[in-house]
């Protein structure tokens, strides 16, 4: 069946356009939802303040609803966009402008309503108009915010659509591909992780109106810290599209999109795991004001352990990018990048995840009892190292795939091997990553209640923590088991 | 690279096998997670009960482990047997 590269363009482009909206229309439907419902409470608590509450969820929801008309716009352009002279290079483009923009807005829609929801709830606690208009300021910068992944995926986006590529290879198509993909999950965890800090601030806001000033910095600062792992997926993908990869062989281009979906993935976690730690730190502001200092310097203690996986993710795409790995057969090399990449991309979401909600629950119990701040953070730090493991088993096995010698297979099922044991030991983080740190958030809150526990609370976390861990090492035994046991 | 009927199914069997392990270690891990969650809370609120607590808290886990055995179980099937 011999395709012509126009009829592709074109197919190319509407399944990107789909993806576009698709995916972008998903996270602002579900942000707005939250604030329409956060408003409908607010309303019940106190009907009198109804133009108020109204007011402002309008204006949260419009802010939410950027990300889905950026989406639109892009959808729009791909439908109707008719490429000059279209290579396969331009089909590859179309779908990965759609996949970024579309994954991109929809962190960015659901992270900008959790502010606009919060603020409506918060419009209940306060009579004081100067105050109210502070407020609505905050939800609006912190909603800003918010959006920066899905402004970065629109760029990302439009360069795709509009640049000229060069040399259609397949190398050069399968890391456009790479690059639109990573793009848009990686700012999916940011995208939400940001609309913690921005949403707990409203609420701060009303209960310490004299200290706005310093609200506002510590939610600028815990949002920026939340944007790190969406740059640094932006940097991966701007080197995917520009990058002269040398003399293709096929097996690279399994290699590049391997490199692109753990950047993608791997950001997910940390980048939505990092808003807790932000997000607590504003509450407890509100809370404890006094508390400041400790506040600070551990959501952003907090907050940096929770982006490890996410280096982890880069440091494997890294690799992946530029390692010469010299000649090495097609098959079943394809398998063992590919699952190289999705091994610690997906592993690092749990543990990403996990790691920030220990960080918030230390920021939470510091506000709560500000003189327990050293027991509180030996036990997030200890929670945390905990939630990395399954990580780095993902880590692991990556290089396991990516070094060791695979002989020459002229079957399918030795790839098959590969890449069930990439799946395998990274869709197993997840969850043990996930369950590690809701036990030491817990872990960590009543440590901050109850002092002098704290040695019994830590050896249940730990416990707690060793059998959640268990699927993932049986899922590790299953990826060793898939590598030199049965091929 | 031509594909043999023999060949194909143990390409699936693989594929299934990582599949099973690594989808089926999301529910126990979070659920697992969760009980522990709630103990370390019930033993803040209550200290001295910490023995009763701890061998609830293992007899819930072991529970929610049952599926992640059963995965492991399919994916050694999988492997070995099928």
């Amino acid at each position: 069946m011999d395709i012509d590269t126009r009829t592709l363009t074109q197919v190319a482009s509407y399944i990107g356009g789909g993806m576009a909206i698709g995916f972008g229309a998903i996270g602002a439907a579900l942000g707005e939802g939250y604030a329409a419902a956060n408003a409908d409470e607010a309303i019940s608590e106190k009907p009198e303040k109804y133009s108020d509450i109204i007011r402002n969820m309008l204006v949260g929801q419009a802010v939410a609803e950027s990300a889905a008309i950026f989406a639109l716009v892009v959808a729009i352009l791909l439908l109707f966009i008719s490429p000059a002279d279209p290579t396969i290079l331009t089909a590859a483009a179309m779908v990965a402008a759609g996949a970024a923009m579309g994954l991109g807005a929809l962190g960015s829609g659901l992270g900008s309503g959790f502010p606009a929801g919060k603020a409506c709830m918060a419009i209940v606690k306060t009579e004081d108009p100067q105050v109210l208009g502070r407020m609505t300021t905050i939800m609006l910068i912190g909603q800003a915010v918010c959006q920066t992944p899905a402004i970065l995926a629109m760029v990302v986006s439009l360069m795709l659509l509009f640049m000229k590529f060069g040399d259609p290879t397949m190398v050069k198509a399968a890391a456009i591909i790479a690059a639109g993909f990573c793009m848009g999950l990686g700012g999916i965890g940011s995208g939400i992780g940001s609309g913690f800090p921005a949403g707990e601030s409203c609420m701060a806001m009303t209960r310490q109106p004299k200290i706005s000033g310093n609200i506002t910095t510590i939610m600028l600062i815990g949002a920026a810290v939340s944007q790190t792992p969406a740059i640094l997926a932006m940097v991966i993908a701007l080197m995917l599209m520009f990058i002269n990869f040398g003399d293709p062989e096929p097996v690279k281009a399994m290699a590049l999109l391997g490199a692109g979906l753990c950047m993608g993935f791997g950001a997910i976690g940390s980048g939505a795991g990092s808003g807790h730690p932000g997000g607590a730190a504003c509450r407890g502001l509100g809370i404890q004001p006094e508390a400041q200092g400790y506040l600070t310097t551990n959501m952003l203690v907090g907050a940096a352990v929770c982006q490890t996986p996410a280096i982890f993710a880069m440091v494997v795409a890294l690799m992946l990018m530029f390692v010469n790995f010299g000649d090495v057969p097609f098959n079943p090399y394809w398998a063992a990048f590919l699952g190289a990449g999705l091994c610690t991309g997906l592993a690092a979401i749990g543990s990403g995840w996990g790691g920030g909600m220990a960080a918030g629950a230390c920021c939470e119990g510091i506000a709560r009892q500000p003189r327990t701040v050293g027991i509180v953070t030996t036990t997030m730090l200890v929670g945390q190292a905990v939630a990395q493991t399954p990580c780095i088993f993902g880590l692991l096995v990556s290089f396991i795939l990516l070094f060791k010698v695979h002989p020459e297979a002229v079957v399918l099922a030795p790839s098959m091997a590969l890449l069930g044991a990439g799946l395998c030991m990274g869709f197993g983080g997840i969850g043990p990553g996930l369950g590690n740190g809701i036990a030491a958030t817990n872990a960590i809150k009543w440590v901050a209640r109850n002092e002098k526990n704290a040695g019994l609370l830590m050896r249940m976390m730990l416990v707690a923590q060793a059998v959640s861990q268990s699927t993932a090492i049986y899922s590790m035994v299953i990826a060793l088991v898939l590598l030199f046991v049965v091929i | 690279m031509g594909i043999e009927g023999v060949d194909l199914i143990r390409a699936a069997t693989f594929i299934g096998a990582g599949i099973a392990m690594g989808l089926g270690a999301i529910g126990p891990g979070v659920g697992q997670g969760m009980v522990g969650a709630k103990a370390c809370e019930a033993i803040g609120r209550n200290p001295e009960e910490a023995a009763l607590l701890t061998r609830t808290m293992l007899v819930g886990q072991a529970v929610s482990e049952s599926t992640g055995i059963y995965s492991l179980v399919v994916a050694m099937l999988l492997l070995f047997v099928v």
